[in-house]
């Protein structure tokens, strides 16, 4: 690299200079050793196969042989010009919403109540996070289960809380397809913002909340005013998170509607199952898998941006 | 403070604490109730489960249970989901222990770069690569194979954890390094005998959330394993909601039996997915 420093050196103290290549040849080989294997397999499953999908996306294929059928934007242009992925979108959205709006004030409250002066926080905490652990087809079996016109938990009870109540096919209906599925949402994913509020709510000092209240403050005013600001980046972090779970959702929905019934709770992750892999249209499952990465950039690059202005701040 | 405003504040002190046991206990319920209710529908007929769909069985009816622990299918799926498990942890903890060390431990030109890099990942959900994934799959003849879950999985694994690990190494004081090469210890000798021993905690975390996301997956094995000889739990849950559609009793009895190992291994490692998951957190 520097041949004039090296040989120079080398008339000083050539047994130092030779030691000195050495350790820098083997650093050279242990960097190799440490990052090659890890960088070999991340690039050929997860970097290239992301640049391909951007590929593809321009093509009209269908998996078989090269993609030789260039169409530019097209694919594009007749995703966004379809009524059936404009829903699957707004479903999304929809979720995310919900999501932000209700799950997360469940989780902070719980966080709240479990955090400080309860008996059993342990077995609370246990049971809260339990089911963001179970597995998607369990839960969404379980639901179905829960759900079920008749004989199902749902329609059971509110049929012996309300005299004639009729049975309603939660799942089955496009009116209240959408709310059934938030509800398992909800029960499924609320455990994960309920742990990040507990331990941002332990890293408050207790002494703030001493000092609040012997200032006379009601635990109301101390939630408001000393405890809530101090949540804001596990606040920031809970709807991020939050939101980009709702836009990539797929395997709760396909358990338990597969998009049904008639497209009423279709995602954009079903739309691209649907059309890239029981259609085999490569392409066209590409521009909206593409779609779908575009949509979770554009959520982490506003997150980004809010948390380095906090980090300023 | 007067004795009356004593009373009331201890009156309504009591009401806000037995308040925050219902709102606790009835949270508890909505969680554990459905689980229950799957458990005890398993042991149901299905005219039981008809008319009696919450409430204790009848009878006890153990045949939906004793068939499906007497089927292969069954054990295979187990055996396929557990051996599918542990191959990605391991993968996953090797491979990104090491960069991570790397990244925590050693200077060269280029690293900050090197690290962005190796983090990418982190803002492409699989489901977004899904397609192009199965046709890489596909031509590399991993279609129908368990190394077309396990290396993809890891492949996804590595960034979120090289972050958690990267952070749990940084955090290991420099002069037990330098000690370490006063003892002669190389580089690669500080890793393997010194970091990786004491950083064992960041690594359980790490392997653990490995864990329970790898058994729990589904897209992925849904589109690889065609042959079912080779599936997962989740794709034979699947299969025999499938086939019994209308026999809840038996596909109770299947979901409560999957259940089993999910509960096991969250009860014996709480701790260390909750550590992974606060630390992973703060990755964004």
């Amino acid at each position: 690299m520097k041949p004039e420093l090296a040989s120079s050196q080398m008339l000083v103290a050539l047994p130092r200079a030779t030691a000195r290549r050495k350790a820098k040849f083997a650093k050279l080989g242990t960097l190799t050793l440490f990052l090659l294997p890890t960088a070999a397999v991340y690039t050929i499953f997860v970097l290239l196969p992301i640049a391909k999908a951007v590929y593809y996306s321009l093509y009209k294929w269908n998996g078989l042989g090269a993609p030789t059928d260039f169409s530019g934007m097209s694919n594009f242009l007749r995703v966004l010009g379809d009524t059936a992925f404009v829903n699957a979108f707004f479903h999304n959205i929809i979720i995310l919403i919900l999501s932000i709006v209700t799950q997360l004030p469940i989780a902070f409250g719980l966080a709240l109540l479990v955090n400080r002066g309860i008996r059993g926080r342990t077995v609370f905490r246990l049971l809260f996070f339990l089911p963001y652990v179970l597995s998607e087809v369990i839960t969404g079996v379980i639901w179905n289960f829960i759900y079920r016109p008749s004989g199902g938990l749902l329609n059971s009870i509110l049929g012996n809380l309300i005299p004639g109540f009729t049975p309603i096919g939660w799942l089955g209906n496009q009116q209240t397809v959408l709310v059934a599925l938030f509800l398992v949402i909800t029960w499924k994913y609320f455990g994960l913002h309920f742990l990040l509020f507990l331990a941002a709510l332990q890293n408050v000092p207790a002494e703030l909340e001493e000092a609040a209240s012997i200032d006379g403050a009601t635990r109301r005013q101390t939630i408001l005013h000393v405890i809530l600001p101090l949540m804001g980046s596990t606040a920031v972090l809970s709807v991020y998170l939050s939101a980009l779970g709702s836009l990539q959702i797929f395997d709760l929905v396909w358990v338990m509607t597969t998009g049904g019934p008639v497209g009423a709770s279709e995602t954009m992750a079903t739309y691209m199952y649907k059309f890239g892999f029981q259609r085999f249209s490569i392409g066209y499952g590409s521009a909206v898998a593409v779609i779908i990465f575009v949509a979770c950039l554009v959520l982490s690059l506003i997150y980004q941006r809010i948390t380095m202005k906090r980090d300023l701040a | 403070m007067s004795a009356v405003s004593r009373v009331s504040y201890r009156t309504s002190k009591l009401i806000s604490q037995t308040l925050k046991y219902v709102i606790a206990i009835t949270a508890s319920a909505i969680i554990i109730i459905p689980l229950i209710m799957a458990v005890l529908g398993g042991f149901k007929t299905n005219s039981d489960l008809q008319t009696n769909s919450y409430g204790l069985p009848t009878t006890f009816n153990f045949t939906n249970y004793t068939s499906i622990l007497a089927s292969s299918s069954f054990w295979q799926q187990l055996v396929n989901s557990t051996v599918i498990m542990f191959a990605t942890s391991v993968g996953v903890v090797i491979l990104s222990a090491m960069p991570a060390f790397v990244f925590a431990r050693m200077s060269f030109r280029g690293r900050g770069l090197v690290f962005n890099y190796f983090t990418l990942g982190l803002l492409f959900p699989i489901t977004v690569a899904m397609l192009p994934l199965y046709i890489t799959l596909r031509d590399m003849q991993l279609i129908d194979s368990l190394w077309g879950i396990i290396i993809p999985q890891v492949a996804f694994g590595v960034p979120g954890s090289i972050l958690i690990l990267r952070n749990f190494f940084t955090a290991i004081p420099k002069e037990l390094e330098e000690a370490a090469a006063l003892d002669g210890c190389a580089t690669v000798g500080f890793f393997w005998r010194i970091l990786i021993p004491l950083a064992r905690p960041s690594l359980a975390a790490v392997a653990v959330l490995t864990l329970v996301a790898s058994w729990n997956a589904f897209f992925l094995p849904l589109l690889v394993l065609n042959n079912n000889a080779l599936w997962t739990l989740p794709l034979g849950i699947m299969q025999y909601q499938g086939q019994f559609a209308q026999d809840w009793s038996k596909i109770l009895a299947f979901v409560s039996l999957a259940l089993i190992p999910t509960i096991i291994l969250y009860l014996l490692a709480e701790k260390q997915i909750v550590a992974g998951l606060t630390a992973g957190a703060v990755k964004g």
